[in-house]
Formats: C-alpha cells, structure tokens, sequence
C-alpha cells in the first residue's frame, strides 16, 4: 500500500458530519497544517453549495417530487437519494421519507440495526426504508466522493482515516460503525472517542502551549454536548520518563439528550404561550418556531441586557405580513427551560430521574428520561469516584463521594452561550467548594462546533509519532453471563453468574487470556449469551466469575451469538468451546469461540437481531 | 476582446451597482439613459464593430440571487405585498424574518466590506488617480486632486461570490415552487 499523503478525521455525528486532514507531508512537530474540506451538496432542488458541514439527514423522494436533472451532485448525475441540506429543509415538510438520527439508531439496542426501519414513522409499502447502517453508510460515501471529487490524485481509501464515535458507544455500534467505513473502502480506518477527539483538538490548537496549561495529576472532564448526545469523559494527566501523558479513565453513559432537545423545549414554552392565545400552529409552523426559537434564544443568551426578542412565525402561503404570527421569547422563559430546565443546580448527590416507561411504549429512541446534564454528570462523577485510585501520584481526594476534576473542557455548539457555560462551573464548582477542593480551570479555544472531526485529523498525525497521545484502551470490562450449575427450584430463575471476557482497559491490538470456563455449542444453530458492561470494575482479570453486583455496577448489553457452521460436523453435537476477546487494530471489540483443539474459531456476533417484539 | 468582458458574476454585480445607481444617483441616470439612446439610435458603421460598450446582464446569476434571497429571507413575497393596508407593526414583524433570512443569505454568498474604513464624518482625502469607481465625489466638485471632503457613505464591495452550482438545465425562473400539500 502507498504512502498516505493525508491523516483524515471524519466527525460522523448524530446532527451533521464534518471531514477534517491534515497534510502529513508539510507538517512538522506542534505545527500542524490542518484544514476542513468544504462539502459539495444538494441545498434546493437544482442548486449545489459548498458548505463545512454535512447535516446527517437522508431524503427519499418520490419519483414524481423532483424535475429530473433538479437531483444532482457534482460527481453523479442520479444520485436517486438526497444527503445533507436540502435533505434537511425538505424533510422538514416532508417527515415521512426523511430518515434522521441514524446514529442514535445505531446504538439502539432494541433494533435490528440491519433491518430497513428508517425512516421510522413511513407508511409501509409506500416509502422505500433504509437500516441505521446503510444510512451511516451513505453519509461516509458522500464524504468519500466529495473528498475524491476534490482531491483526483488522493483516494480516501488510501488515506489515514480516523472516524469518531461516541466514547459512550457499545461493541456492537461500534462494529457497525467500523463496517461502515469499511464498506466504503476505508482500509487504513481507526475509531477514535469524540471527547478525546476534543481534546487533540485543544492541544492541536495551543500549538505547544497544552504543556503549560495542564500539569501532572490533572483530570480534564470533557462535557460534550452536540446535537442530540451528550458524552463525558474524564483524562487523567500523567507522566512517564519526564514527558506529560494522557490517559482516558472513564467514560459516561449513552445520553440520548443534546442541543435539539433545548431548542424543541424553547418552541414548545412558546407554542403553549400562542395556544393560550387561541392560535393553533400546524406541524410547519411548529418547525418555524423552533427556528425563530433558536435565534431568540442565541440574541438572548449573547446580550444579558435584552429582555425579550421577538419571534415571528411566518405565514405558509405568500401572505408573509397578513400571515405571520408575532410573539416573543423573554429571558425569563429561557433561563426558565433551558438554564434551570437543563442545567439546574443541583447538588453533587443528585441523580437522573427515572421514569418507568409504560407497558406499552412505542418502539422509539430511549432518549434521556431526565433532561438535566447536571444531574448526569453528578451521577458520572460519582459512579467514577474511584476511577483515579490506581494511578500512581492521584491520591484519593475530599469525601470520596465523587472524583474531583481540576479542569473542564467544553465542547459542542451548545456551549456557544457563555451562560450555560458559566452555570455548568458554578454547578461543579460548588460541588468542589462543599467538599473542600480548589476550583476547576477551563481549558478554552478548541472550536465548538468543529473540534471532533478536527482532532480527529490531528490524531492521524499524532498516531504516526506527531504527537502526544491519549492512552487508556477499553473503557469498559466485558462479561458473559453463565448459569450457575444448581439444582433446579420451582418458580425460581437459576442464579446468573457474570464470566469476566475482556478485561478493562485493553489497547488496540491486543489480545485478552482465554477463560478456563467452557460452553456447549450446538453444531448448526445460534446460541446466545447474555453479555454485560461494567465502566468501574477495573481490576476484574479474564475468568473471574462474578455471583452478584451491585446495581449499577454492570450494564446489561443486548444478547450476543455464535454459531458453529455444521461444515465438518454432525448437525446437532454439542462442541465445547472457550470465549477469546481481543481488540482489533481498528478499535472494536471481537469475540471468538474456539474449540477445544484445532485452529479453528467462530466469530461471535454483536449485532443481533432483538428477541423481543419483532 | 475577452479580457474586457467581465465574468457572469461579476457581470452581476455590476448589474446590481447600476441598478442602485440608477435609482439613486439622477446624474448616472442620465448619463445611462444617453448611453441606451446614443446605442440604440448610432447608426451602425463604426468602423470596429467588435468594441462593445454594453452587453447585457446576464439573467441566470440574478434570477438564482433572486431565488436564494425569497427561499431564506421571503423577500418576494414582502415586495409583493401591499403594505398600505398593516400597521408599522406588523410590518416591522414581518421584516424580522426577511432580514433575517436575506442577511443570512447575503453573508453566505458573498463577503462585503466597507470601500472606506474610517468612519462616517470623518474628513478624508483623496490623492490624484484615486478609484473614481470606488469613490464618488459629490457637491462641490471643482479643482484638482487631491481632494479633501467628508466621508458621507463608506461604500461596500463585494470582494468574494460563492453562488451555489446550478444543475444543468434547471429552470431558475422559478424563484420559488409553487406548495401543495398532499
């Protein structure tokens, strides 16, 4: 394979992509030549615009929606699917063949992420669905062929590719995530974690100056709230041989709750205002007011003098001043729902609500049942408390009741507004303050809406010696689980036991022990496992049998399988095997079944289709 | 004679800075009408036909400027409408989404600065050979350069265009769909 002339990042998020490079060749020590590439996309029928982001919403038209020619981009001439923009604005009125959230999709544990679902409220038989992973898959191919388009002698796939995920994200989002970009031809491809991502950013944009800023036993919290997730993260700095490292020592939950949700509560504060007035919006006028609701709330947060803004919803039809509905977003509204609604104070011993979800809920996303991102970062740095215990030079500090970060890095557009800001320190700081720790510093100037796909870009460079890296591996430990042998009780479940598979913190390219624990295999058929996750249970060592935990102490995964092709077999043996985790180069997981003798193994699947409900 | 004809975008914002003059400026407009009469009445035996003082606009750039400033800003449907019949206020509501939406647009599709950067009322001078496209004298305007006066607009030019690519054979006359609603 030839030189790579560039270290790509591709930001392939919830609400809109971005690609980043960086030109190896002219890039030397702390200066970096890094650029974003402009992405040519469809904006209105007819019309493409280059712009920076890639919005990740995917359009089905009607064959009879467009004029044919009007559905173009640069390098193909019947793309036959709309990605990006127009995407977008024409979704918006046309909800049924828009397919959006793919990604919130793809860690979706109650789907099957192979399984043409999206878009999710399309009538059967009429709107033609695409799976979460095809739509991941369309997005990184408009990335590729915007990218070969703009660079003839330079193939994507012959690029250092870095494709970000969420640090929150499961073996199985992350596989598919992987297949993705594999499937598009992205040989040379590594996944790297959005808030470490972030964080490259930073140091990529102090040119030098991180040295200064951080110091030995620091523990950055990256908060990162985009589109619709929110992802924590905490690093812990260290050193080896007199240099700084990093080293990432945990990671938070999957929150499904991001900057859309903030902008959709606005507009229905405002909605239930106008309903009060005897003006009823339809769904149009609804999408309006979110957007007028956005730039009140952007011209109110700016200027702390401004009382209200107003916000008009302009008419449907050409009428636009006969139409058009006037109202106004106050400043006490905002810091009503979004301030105190999303970032109240509360103290470090809060925790998410959570609701029980009906009997009957509809098949949806499980986004976040508590909006406050205050309460979920009390309840990370709690459940972490102990995260920093066994590196050497961080002493356990205060009560120990939750782990003390001593900087924050803030990342996402949300955080545009200085005020959330400002409230998120004060929150943490006062947690601090109660406990008797000093206050955090902030490590500023990464750009908020670019950073991810960025310091991916900058992680290429640095991963070829450019550069300090972020060490840490796996963020979680892995589990099987495994019926106890005891005699059977009526009515009673056997106990389950969890059997350590993949230890804590295991680096790309490494392999774990093989468990002395054995499992029958039927020749021929799927076997399932349950599987579990633990993001604090660090020294488990593979084989350790778990016989009870606490709660919270290991998250159940959806099921995983092997099956044992019958080529050389009796269907129906029952073949004994032993489980081995390794992590490949690219960064996911892997789990194989090996045979007792022989050089044979069986890959066991993540991505399975869900037992129940379908 | 290539070189002399000026590319489609910058033919339009020629087209544009005519068009404001015109409006604006009594004198131009004069002197534009004489030059429409004295082309369109010179009988035609001047002996280089190829030099031509006028060319026409091209649509296609005006037509797409036209479209992309009423999808985001509604700048049609205000001009069209009658707004003898609202009161200030309504008025001034529906402005907010055209002014919204057309500044959104103008930012994206082109980068202005101001011809002058001092400050309005500042005094400036002019030396001899200054950009009598740039700057336009007005009053008093008698003498030699340098000339010293006060800065009563600091003008604006357009120093970058990024209109979006228009497919081939798409009708840019359709400034905006008509909606129906299924």
């Amino acid at each position: 394979m030839s030189q790579a002339r560039y270290a790509v990042g591709i930001d392939l998020g919830t609400t809109h992509c971005a690609l980043s490079y960086v030109d190896l060749a002219s890039s030397r020590g702390d200066e970096v030549s890094e650029a974003m590439m402009q992405v040519p996309q469809l904006t209105a029928p007819g019309a493409v615009d280059e712009l920076p982001l890639l919005p990740s919403f995917l359009y089905l038209p009607h064959p009879d929606e467009f004029a044919a020619g009007d559905i173009v981009l640069p390098w193909n001439s019947q793309p036959g699917m709309i990605v990006g923009e127009m995407a977008r604005s024409v979704g918006a009125q046309t909800p049924i063949r828009l397919v959006s959230s793919a990604k919130s999709w793809l860690c979706h544990p109650g789907v099957d992420r192979r399984a043409a679902i999206l878009p999710a409220g399309a009538p059967d038989d009429e709107v033609a669905r695409l799976s979460p992973y095809d739509a991941s898959v369309r997005y990184l191919q408009h990335l590729r062929d915007a990218w070969n388009h703009a660079h003839p002698n330079d193939d994507l796939a012959a690029q250092e590719v870095a494709v970000t995920v969420p640090a929150s994200f499961d073996p199985a989002a992350r596989e598919l995530t992987a297949e993705a970009a594999q499937a598009v031809g992205f040989d040379r491809l590594v996944l790297l974690e959005e808030p470490q991502a972030a964080l490259y950013s930073w140091i990529h944009e102090s040119r030098g100056e991180w040295r200064n800023q951080v110091r030995v036993s620091d523990i950055i919290l990256v908060i990162d709230v985009g589109g619709g997730t929110t992802d924590l993260s905490l690093i812990a700095v260290t050193e080896r041989e007199g240099a700084l490292e990093l080293t990432r020592v945990a990671v938070g939950d999957h929150i499904l709750l991001g900057g859309d949700n903030m902008d959709l509560a606005l507009a229905h504060v405002v909605k239930s205002k106008l309903t009060a007035e005897g003006k009823v919006l339809d769904h149009w006028q609804v999408q309006a007011l979110t957007h007028g609701c956005r730039h009140a709330k952007e011209a109110l947060l700016a200027d702390t003098a401004v009382e209200a803004v107003p916000v008009v919803v302009p008419s449907r039809g050409s009428r636009l001043i006969g139409g058009s509905i006037r109202t106004e977003l106050t400043r006490d509204e905002v810091a009503r729902t979004l301030i105190d609604g999303f970032f109240p104070e509360v103290a470090a011993s809060a925790r998410p609500a959570a609701r029980p979800r009906g009997a009957l809920t509809r098949l949806g996303l499980p986004y976040a049942q508590d909006p406050a991102v205050t309460r979920h970062l009390a309840a990370f740095l709690g459940m972490q408390a102990g995260a920093i215990d066994d590196l050497p030079g961080f002493a356990p500090r205060g009560s120990g009741s939750f782990l003390h970060p001593t900087a924050v890095l803030f990342n996402g557009g949300v955080f545009k507004a200085g005020v959330l800001v400002e409230r998120v320190l004060k929150v943490i700081n006062d947690w601090l303050a109660a406990d008797g720790a000093p206050p955090v510093r902030v490590l500023a100037g990464a750009d908020l809406d670019l950073a991810v796909a960025r310091g991916a870009a900058y992680y290429g460079y640095v991963r070829r010696g450019g550069g300090v890296r972020i060490r840490g591996g796996t963020a979680r430990a892995y589990y099987v689980g495994v019926e106890s042998a005891m005699p059977a009780v009526p009515g009673l479940e056997p106990p389950l036991q969890a059997l350590c598979v993949a230890p804590f913190g295991m680096e790309e390219g490494t392999e774990a022990g093989v468990p002395p624990q054995e499992f029958g295999l039927v020749v021929g058929e799927p076997v399932r496992f349950r599987f579990f996750g633990s993001a604090v249970r660090r020294d488990d060592q593979v084989g350790v049998l778990l016989e009870d935990w606490s709660p919270g102490e290991l998250d159940e995964l959806e099921e995983i399988e092997a099956t044992l092709p019958a080529d050389s077999r009796t269907p129906g043996d029952v073949v004994p095997v032993r489980l081995r985790a390794s992590v490949t180069e690219v960064g996911t997981l892997r789990l194989e079944a090996m045979p007792r003798s022989g050089p044979e193994h069986w890959k066991v699947e993540f991505n399975v289709r869900s037992a129940a409900g379908q | 004679m290539a070189e002399s004809t000026p590319p489609a975008s910058s033919r339009l914002s020629l087209a544009l800075s005519a068009f404001w003059r015109i409006l604006t400026n009594p004198a131009f407009a004069g002197a534009v009408a004489a030059l429409r009469r004295g082309s369109a009445d010179a009988p035609r035996t001047s002996p280089t036909p190829e030099i031509r003082r006028l060319q026409d606009a091209e649509p296609n750039a005006a037509l797409q400027l036209l479209g992309l400033l009423q999808q985001e800003g509604r700048f049609i449907d205000f001009l069209e409408e009658d707004v003898a019949a609202y009161s200030d206020a309504e008025i001034g509501a529906a402005t907010r989404v055209v002014h919204e939406g057309c500044r959104k647009t103008l930012r994206q599709h082109f980068a202005i600065e101001a011809v002058r950067g001092e400050p309005e009322g500042t005094r400036v001078t002019l030396a001899e050979g200054f950009d009598s496209s740039a700057v336009r004298l007005t009053g008093n305007v008698v003498g030699r350069p340098p000339f010293t006066g006060r800065l009563t607009h600091r003008g604006w030019r357009v120093t970058e265009t990024r209109l979006p690519k228009v497919a081939a054979g798409h009708d840019l006359s359709v400034v905006a769909p008509a909606e129906v609603e299924l």
